[in-house]
């Protein structure tokens, strides 16, 4: 039997694992203490707690412990890395070079960077969501300080080139950031070996609870800092104050631990699955895969069903959980910004769904959502005129719509 | 945000999709919205010798709320006069089909579908098209 309703948007969040959730609850009744306290056993065993975890999730990425700043999140990792970077290498230079798919927590840093005064270059990808490393190239310049480039896209699951990348930057001196949010845990990331300077990574899309994330922050060739964008106690070497949270950087390491376990096995188990999924529904009429086939993440596809729109087209399928790139869904009205650099029409844009596929994902669960997908696909282009004129022979661009 | 029972109505059972012959003198057609946009309504309208609307058909591309709205002005528009249906109001959908504010342009749409239609058999009537106001979408 399986549980209604179905979820399919692990890229937006995961379910805590319980092996994750059991190894935090001592440490909201029992071991409560704050990591900071040295005098009492408390404090004690709340740090040896923390330095467990930070061996953890140092371990995933390759890194040393003493390289992870804990943080709230992703978003604030990002913003770490972007402003820290900014503000401490404030007298190399003033240029980042970031690419203009990456999470609003990287674009809108950048934006208020450049009312500091920075500026910024916002690179374009090709049509299957990649940037070349020749654009990167081409973009660095002798006043470069930093390239910000995401391990693997979010709404599409495009894995970009990173370590080329990291390479680049590298022989040309500027540090390199990648935001890994979506890589962490799915794929082997290793900072050593992709040459990665700084690293944003979060519990909540691997497993693990909400609101803890990690910045990676190379100690060795070279040694990195970032100026501090949060001051108070000094916590993590005075580079991110506030009182740990003890509960969450347990269950972050655990998160850890487990996905390193379990990751090639699940990688191998939901490629499966997804191609499975993503085969049936290709082969429906006019359904087109949005970003690259092949350099993707193993769990995540995103499709666009033409003349449906994505609102509508989910609220035909309430029984699976997924998300949609169009505007209906969101409050601007705009359609995802991540598709429309691809260079797809609005239109298609606004008929995307992505799929993400998780560790609690099963065979009949995909089985269904199949169905379920198929059937409101075919229910909706019944009802879309756009349909009919499609199938009438009329082109769409030929009409002189409305409304702009 | 979740859909009101009437949305859901509407969309799980729409009334009266389908296509009228848009060559004839008595149907008139409004199509609005535009695919870039997420939303595209045609209406279509039937209307009688004595200026009766017969029958009303619909396509929509666009969300629930938006198939909803299209749905539920193709059950007003029946057995109304051109006249009568002129005066349908978008409010009037928001409150049946309660939708929220940020799906009132969902109801402008439908609102625009049914002057477009009555128009496009204005037209086709040798009548003079009704200055509309200016969409507000
Ligand atoms: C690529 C990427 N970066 C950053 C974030 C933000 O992460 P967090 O929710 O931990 O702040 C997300 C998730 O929404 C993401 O997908
Ligand atoms: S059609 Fe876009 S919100 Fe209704």
């Amino acid at each position: 039997m399986i549980q209604i309703p179905i979820y399919l948007d692990n890229n937006s969040t995961t379910k805590c694992d319980p092996r994750v959730f059991e190894a935090m609850t001592p440490f909201f009744l029992e071991d409560f203490g704050n990591a900071a306290s040295k005098s009492h056993a408390f404090g004690w065993k709340a740090e040896e707690a923390v330095d467990y975890a930070r061996e953890q999730i140092a371990k995933i990425i390759g890194a040393n412990s003493k390289e992870i700043i804990i943080t709230s999140g992703a978003t604030e990792s990002n913003n770490l890395a972007l402003k820290g970077v900014y503000e401490m290498y404030a007298a190399k230079g003033n240029h980042f070079i970031t690419v203009s798919t990456e999470h609003k927590a990287v674009l809108d840093a950048c934006k208020h960077l450049e009312k500091l005064g920075a500026e910024v270059s916002y690179l374009p990808v090709g049509e299957d969501g990649l940037i070349k490393v020749e654009q990167i190239q081409a973009a660095i310049k002798p006043n470069t300080v930093l390239v910000s480039v995401m391990y693997a896209n979010n709404e599409l699951g495009v894995i970009q080139p990173i370590r080329e990348i990291a390479a680049l930057c590298r022989e040309h001196g500027v540090l390199f950031h990648t935001d890994a949010t979506q890589a962490v845990g799915k794929i082997p990331v290793d900072v050593m070996a992709d040459q990665i300077d700084l690293l944003s990574f979060t519990a909540h899309k691997m497993y693990g609870p909400k609101g803890v994330g990690a910045l990676y922050v190379r100690r060795k060739n070279p040694r990195v800092k970032v100026t501090a964008q949060i001051d108070g106690g000094g916590h993590e070497r005075g580079m991110r104050s506030g009182t740990l949270n003890v509960p969450g950087i347990v269950g972050f390491g655990k998160a850890c631990e487990i996905a390193m376990q379990e990751m090639e096995s699940e990688a191998a188990r939901l490629r499966v699955l997804r191609d499975k999924l993503e085969n049936a529904l290709l082969e429906m009429e006019e359904s087109y895969l949005n970003g690259h086939k092949e350099h993707r993440l193993p769990h995540t596809t995103n499709i666009s069903f033409k003349y449906v729109e994505g609102e509508g087209l989910m609220m035909g399928i309430k029984d699976v959980a997924v998300s949609s790139g169009s505007a209906c869904t969101s409050a601007s009205l705009e359609p995802s910004y991540v598709l429309k650099n691809l260079g797809l029409d609005d239109e298609l844009a606004h008929s995307s769904i992505r799929f993400g596929l998780g560790r609690f994902t099963t065979e009949e669960e995909i089985d269904f959502t199949i169905k379920c997908v198929t059937d409101a696909v075919n229910k909706l282009r019944d009802m879309s005129p756009l349909w009919e004129m499609f199938k009438e022979g009329i082109d769409l661009k030929s009409i002189e719509w409305s409304e702009h | 945000m979740a859909y009101s029972e009437k949305v859901i109505d509407h969309y799980t059972n729409p009334r009266n999709i389908g296509t009228l012959d848009k060559a004839s003198a008595q149907v008139g057609t409004g199509l609005v919205g535009a695919p870039e946009c997420g939303d595209v309504m045609r209406l279509q309208i039937q209307v009688s010798d004595s200026g009766v609307i017969e029958d009303a058909k619909f396509k929509t591309f666009g969300c629930g709320s938006a198939i909803a709205s299209s749905s539920l002005a193709t059950e007003w528009l029946k057995g109304k006069t051109v006249d009568q249906a002129l005066a349908i109001d978008n409010m009037e959908i928001v409150e049946e089909l309660a939708l929220p504010p940020v799906k009132i342009h969902c109801s402008v749409l439908a609102e625009d579908a049914i002057k477009a239609a009555i128009n496009d058999y204005r037209v086709k009537n040798g009548m003079e098209p009704l200055e509309l106001e200016k969409s507000h979408h």
